[in-house]
């Protein structure tokens, strides 16, 4: 077997704990026994690529989706797709989906009494550009309760899907919004052990791209996994 | 430069509002020459099946797709949500051995209530010789190792996974 690149395990606290006793939906569903070391072989360090195709042109307006606007405040949420040593991960797909401006989801498992709003399905794709960029306009999603524990209430937040180059970079996380007063109150955030990695999880308010009388902005670097070995060698495939 | 990563969070239960693809579960199109289903069902550890999961298929480079997404198929790469009853189908065609490994595919399974994905590998029961000589199946204990091999159905292959319990599939830490 060639020498191929492996992708660095993240520092220990980054990802949360598979048991989280906190989020009761863990209990049984995280695995008992420990995890095997799997060396990162052709399978790990090759991905599927997912670009352009798969998209229709309003899928990174989620404002845009219907003849009519959602309701809610329109917002930008942009930034860059990079990995762990700083190169933008380009020409990647990138999924998002939400609740609407009331914190209720298009799904047929939600039914907490807040309207759905006709105009709003909350769900983005889009592919990142040359230089890891990428774009979306959507609504800001309003706090949701759940069963989690007597009176519990998610942070507002967007789920995102990332695929990276690679199976061993593949990323689900969500997104928060800056100084969220829930994120005390929330066991699936607080389940990263790390502060500052919690901290990479939320957005900051980017004047700059705020466009006026229009839209605010948010700004959301994703960090996937960089390369164990400095220099990158093609893969033979 | 060293940058610290974005931490996982779960796909949460509505995560087919976002990840549903309507061809995802089909690699290859479904006249394709040798294609079998490979489906199963997910478990949690009370034994009760799991409906809100997604189970994502990954087979490293075939010449049949790795420069494309030929015959509309997804680039060796399949997605399917658990419907009600915990299970899922993907129609692929069987990878061939690659590095000195049997034929394999990686599987990614998101779920509510788990906060990082969780991945294992399907190798199949009619490749004995290869799994015989494959690295990451001598890496696992005689006992666990069948939780990695599929069985043999009239349209392809069934391969549960348990996430916990007496018979808990082998995950790795990749
Ligand atoms: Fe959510």
């Amino acid at each position: 077997m060639t020498e191929v690149p492996a992708y660095r395990r993240p520092a220990a606290g980054t990802h949360p704990p598979l048991n989280t006793p906190a989020y009761r939906s863990t209990a049984l569903r995280h695995p008992t026994r420990p995890l095997i070391l799997l060396p990162q072989r052709l399978t790990e360090l090759t991905g599927p690529v997912l670009g352009e195709t798969l998209l229709l042109p309003t899928d990174n307006d989620l404002t845009r989706q219907y003849d009519g606007e959602p309701q809610g405040q329109r917002i930008i949420v942009h930034g860059r797709v990079l990995d762990g040593d700083g190169h933008p991960v380009a020409r990647s797909l990138i999924e998002i989906w939400q609740a609407n401006a009331g914190g209720r989801y298009r799904h047929g498992a939600d039914s907490w009494p807040s309207p759905l709003d006709p105009y709003f399905d909350g769900v983005g794709r889009t592919v990142t550009d040359d230089e890891g960029r990428y774009e979306f306009v959507t609504i800001k999603p309003g706090p949701y309760p759940w069963g989690n524990h007597a009176n519990a209430w998610r942070p507002a937040h967007i789920h995102f899907s990332l695929f990276g180059r690679a199976f061993a970079q593949r990323l689900v996380t969500q997104m928060y919004f800056p100084d969220d007063p829930l994120f005390t109150h929330d066991p699936i955030f607080n389940a990263v052990p790390d502060e500052a990695a919690r901290r990479r999880m939320v957005a900051a308010l980017d004047m700059e791209r705020t466009a006026p009388r229009w839209a605010l902005a948010f700004r959301f670097d994703v960090v996937l996994r960089g390369n164990a070995a400095t220099p990158f060698e093609e893969v033979r495939g | 430069m060293r940058l610290g990563e974005t931490p996982s969070q779960t796909v949460g239960p509505y995560l087919t509002i976002g990840l549903a693809w309507d061809e995802g579960a089909y690699v290859v199109p479904e006249d394709t020459a040798g294609a079998v289903w490979i489906s199963g069902t997910v478990y949690d550890g009370a034994g009760d099946t799991v409906s809100d999961a997604l189970i994502e298929t990954w087979q490293g480079p075939d010449v049949h797709w790795t420069r494309g997404v030929p015959g509309g198929g997804f680039a060796g790469f399949g997605r399917c949500p658990t419907d009600g009853g915990g299970r899922y189908r993907i129609l692929t065609r069987l990878p061939e051995p690659v590095d000195g490994q049997a034929p394999h595919l990686d599987v990614s399974v998101f779920a509510r209530g788990l906060l990082d994905r969780v991945v294992t590998r399907v190798y199949f029961p009619d490749h004995e010789l290869a799994n015989g000589g494959d690295p990451v199946l001598a890496s696992v204990s005689d006992e666990r190792r069948r939780t990695l091999l599929a069985r043999q159905t009239p349209d392809g292959y069934a391969f549960d996974i348990r996430l916990q319990g007496a018979d808990e599939t082998v995950f790795f830490d990749v």
